[in-house]
């Protein structure tokens, strides 16, 4: 396949930054879209010229990192990671737009590599339950239906890459905290700190400046792990629930 | 120097309950005067700085990836086994250490891996503590799968992510502690070396992957939990990040590195499509459970199979041959890796392999799902076969699937003692960064294990023991020692960046890759590691002076990054075949074609190579000294591994 690449680049954080044309030739569609990126990278630095600089890590479509806003969608066309997209989705002779995640809480670090820290932060709120290693009950002490603890690990099966945030067009980090939410307020061992948890998340994710849900659902569209907007449901309702009965607002 | 294994005396059973009360303790109210620097934040790595943290240590983080909640353990799919004995079918914690210590070929040391079967169970009541959402029967109790190399059930899993799920376990825990303000992370941070001082491990130098910036971070003990090394090969299935540098570093500041060429290469993985490939994909051996694997039984068969001209569902069960089934009747295809994946090659290389390059066999799903529905084995593994169908653009459900071994884990490491200690003071390996548990061959879902016990039950006590005795008072940040180690580290990066030569960095990672593969994979000779050897030395000098890495230090240099971290695989390149040199008899994934049985499966030699081959580095450039630890098997008998 014979394509065309318009990429984002910007040396560092303080550079403005614009698209640069590159055509790639010699594509084949059982590449990986990143594959794809390696090949152009392999072909820049045979010139001299600096590769383009890209997050990706497992490239099995698990850990996350990779963040490439393709042609208009975050992770391109497919409900899939960037990783796991294969170039068999594009056809000969396309233009392919790349660009890195667009959030204010997602400074861009250089060319398509974005400062994600602000969703670490978010999990240090209160992501977690609070015990330490060791003393704790026999694991069959504490039974779970297995219906819920299937649905906590739907939400649980978020990736932290970033892409509802990409997707919305509030920049909002709601699909990403309800889902951490959601999985500890279903589960037994979430209920101690629930109402504290749901403030605390919620009060940083402001914190960091995402923005608000106005209930689009491109969030959820996009998602490669298929979170439900069942979760930002669940966690307005915990928030609310926190805000009249906790005592530590 | 002897290497003393500092493995308990009397019963096994009794060890680590003794150890633990036998090590000294550090009282509460000094522990906030140690600090403790974590390298990596895998499993191992997160569960240590967690746990450390809220024993009331200062603990320093360091990953390179973005995130802690990146790494690669992240990845692992099928489980993570426990002597629970929930299935009431005979497990115990002395048939995990049977298990284990069989299945690593009767290469790794008692007395540890006894204490990962007696830590298991503690493991999966900590993660259930923290919320990971394991598989659960209708009943509300845990759910459990058979996998390789066991006749009991005792994997926990989380569908096919448990990895995953243990890691953001881990991961939250670290998250509270970072917000308790006991442990300060820095991220996309690479460790670039270890600063000794008097021979005990006092800081560490490391590279801000952003800004470029060199700094030392001085502390009372290092912990390195980096991972494996598998990622020498090229083509993996670790990440692409995954490398060897802070292992090899602190190796070359006086850590001995054991079993180098002990490399585990999965038998389901995806098989390579072409000469883009950037990394292989791994499908659980929890399919094994479940898919049966078969070839055609006539070379002509196969052959109509590659031109496209008959489709697998065409061919007849008769003329089948489901080659594990057949040569393991009791344990079918849940036989362990090594065995599952030499049998593999086998059978392509008798030309009955079934994709285009003949480098394949099918992964049969028809007879599961017509015993328990399309729907069932969804539920089991329903986001395997979705990665499965997105790589390769074929539907398992309807077609077998192909697979082909891979290279995945390494069992191989830094060597430690019984208190995770390498043979530098005061520095700690844990994980799959050290060699100690798994031998020559790690089961399947042993890896959580490992890692879990290693950072939130083992070294919160091996730890105070050390610190306890080197007293609390402040670790000199001033002294010469770090200047000198942060100096030889810009050096090293400024020569990588000034040979400004004409190829890059990925042309002689992917031609190590293909010598490695090629020479000290799956098979190996004496004739095939000595050119091997010779090709990695001209390679490594050809790097030196012909690498182009372009860009400055003072800025996001993924070139850089990767040229560093490839320098250091083609050193340890070398050592892998220097030990699988010296290894002259087959063990596990280690496969000598000079010593097999008459069936052709890996004959031990035990009267010469009962021992931990851990290597000294002397200079660059320099032959390494073997040191031998003598393995001693007082509770199990050596018997040759049969799964017949």
């Amino acid at each position: 396949m014979k394509l065309t690449l318009k990429i984002w680049r910007q040396k560092n954080a303080s550079d403005k930054g614009g698209f640069v044309t590159y055509p790639i030739d010699g594509i084949s569609t059982d590449m990986s879209f990143l594959e794809m990126m390696d090949v152009l990278n392999e072909e820049l630095s045979a010139k001299d010229e600096d590769p383009v600089h890209f997050d990706h890590d497992c490239r099995e479509g698990i850990c996350g990192m990779c963040s490439l806003y393709i042609n208009g969608h975050p992770h391109g066309p497919k409900q899939t990671t960037t990783c796991q997209l294969h170039m068999r989705s594009f056809s000969d002779g396309d233009t392919i737009t790349i660009e890195p995640w667009r959030a204010a809480a997602f400074p861009v670090v250089k060319d398509l590599v974005v400062d994600r820290a602000s969703f670490d932060r978010i999990i240090q709120a209160g992501g977690y339950v609070s015990v330490n290693t060791g003393g704790v009950p026999d694991a069959n002490e504490i039974p779970i239906p297995k219906r819920i603890a299937d649905e906590a690990f739907d939400s649980a099966t978020c990736i932290g890459c970033g892409a509802c945030v990409a997707a919305c067009k509030n920049a909002s980090a709601m699909l990403f905290t309800s889902a951490k939410i959601s999985q500890l307020a279903m589960l037994p061992q979430g209920q101690v700190e629930r109402m504290t948890r749901a403030e605390k998340m919620v009060a940083q994710m402001d914190a960091e400046g995402f923005g608000a849900c106005t209930n689009t659902g491109a969030c959820e569209a996009e998602c490669p792990k298929g979170i439900s907007l069942t979760n930002i449901a669940r966690m307005n309702r915990e928030y609310f629930s926190a805000s009249v009965k906790s005592e530590n607002v | 120097m002897i290497l003393d294994s500092k493995s308990p005396i009397g019963p096994l059973a009794e060890k680590w309950t003794k150890h633990k009360f036998n090590s000294k303790l550090v009282n509460p109210a000094n522990k906030r005067k140690y600090e403790v620097i974590v390298v990596g934040t895998g499993l191992a790595g997160a569960s240590a700085a967690a746990s450390l943290a809220e024993l009331g240590y200062k603990v320093k983080a360091f990953c390179f990836q973005d995130s802690p909640r990146r790494a690669h353990s992240i990845a692992a799919q099928g489980g993570i086994n426990a002597a629970k004995n929930y299935q009431n079918d005979g497990d115990s914690v002395f048939r995990l250490f049977y298990d284990t210590i069989k299945g690593g070929d009767y290469r790794s040391r008692e007395s540890n891996v006894y204490r990962l079967a007696e830590v298991s169970v503690n493991i999966i009541d900590q993660c259930v503590a923290q919320g990971v959402p394991f598989a659960r029967e209708y009943g509300g109790l845990l759910a459990n799968r058979s996998f390789g190399g066991a006749q009991v059930s005792r994997t926990f899993y989380a569908r096919g992510q448990t990895g995953q799920q243990l890691l953001l376990g881990a991961y939250s825990a670290l998250s509270r502690q970072v917000a308790n303000g006991k442990v300060k992370l820095y991220p996309r941070t690479e460790m670039m070396d270890v600063v000794t001082i008097d021979g005990h491990a006092r800081g560490i130098v490391t590279r801000n992957l952003i800004t470029g910036a060199i700094e030392t971070h001085a502390a009372h003990a290092v912990l390195l939990c980096t991972g494996g090394y598998g990622n020498v090969f090229f083509l993996s299935t670790n990440a692409m990040g995954s490398n060897v540098t802070a292992a090899w570093r602190a190796h070359k500041k006086g850590a001995y590195f054991a079993n180098p060429c002990y490399t585990q290469i999965h038998p389901t993985c995806i098989p390579v499509s072409g000469d883009h490939q950037s990394k292989l994909t791994l499908m659980s051996e929890s399919l094994r459970n479940d898919g049966r694997v078969w070839v055609p039984k006539t070379v002509e068969l196969a052959q109509k199979l590659r031109k496209g001209e008959i489709k697998p569902r065409d061919i007849k069960d008769e003329d089948r041959d489901y080659y594990l089934e057949r040569k393991y009747p009791s344990f079918g295809n849940l036989v362990p890796r090594d065995v599952a994946s030499r049998n593999a090659k086998d059978v392509c290389d008798e030309g009955r392999g079934v994709n285009e390059t003949g480098q394949a066999v099918f992964l049969d799903f028809r007879d599961a799902i017509n015993r328990d529905s399309e729907e069932a084995i969804r539920a089991r593994y329903g986001n395997l076969f979705d990665m499965y169908q997105q790589i390769t653009g074929e539907n398992p459900y309807q077609t077998p699937m192909k697979i082909y071994p891979a290279v995945h884990y390494t069992m191989g490491g830094l060597w430690v003692d019984y208190n995770l200690s390498t043979t530098v003071p005061g520095l700690y390996s844990l994980g799959e960064a050290n060699f100690s548990d798994h031998g020559a061959n790690r089961l399947g879902a042993s890896a959580l294990m490992q890692g879990l016990a290693d950072g939130y039950f083992v070294i919160p006590y091996t730890i105070g023991d050390y610190l306890a005795q080197i007293g609390p008072s402040p670790v000199d940040a001033n002294h010469p020692e770090f200047a000198k180690a942060e100096k030889g580290v810009k050096d090293a990066i400024q020569q990588l960046l000034s040979i400004k030569g004409s190829k890059t960095v990925d042309y002689f990672h992917k031609k190590l890759g293909h010598i490695m593969w090629e020479y000290c994979g799956m098979a190996r000779n004496a004739e095939g590691l000595t050119k091997a050897k010779g090709m990695i030395q001209e390679l490594r000098a050809e790097f030196w002076k012909d690498v182009k890495v372009l860009g400055a230090n003072e800025e996001l240099n993924q070139t850089l990054e990767k040229a560093s971290r490839v320098a250091d695989f083609l050193e340890l390149g070398e050592l892998m075949v220097d030990d699988a040199l010296n290894r002259s008899e087959s063990c596990g994934g280690h496969f000598r074609l000079e010593s097999q049985t008459p069936e052709g499966e890996a004959l031990r030699d035990d009267e010469n190579f009962a021992y931990v081959a851990a290597w000294e580095f002397m200079a660059e450039n320099a032959p390494e000294t073997l040191h031998k630890e003598p393995l001693v098997f007082e509770n199990v008998k050596l018997t040759q591994r049969s799964y017949k």
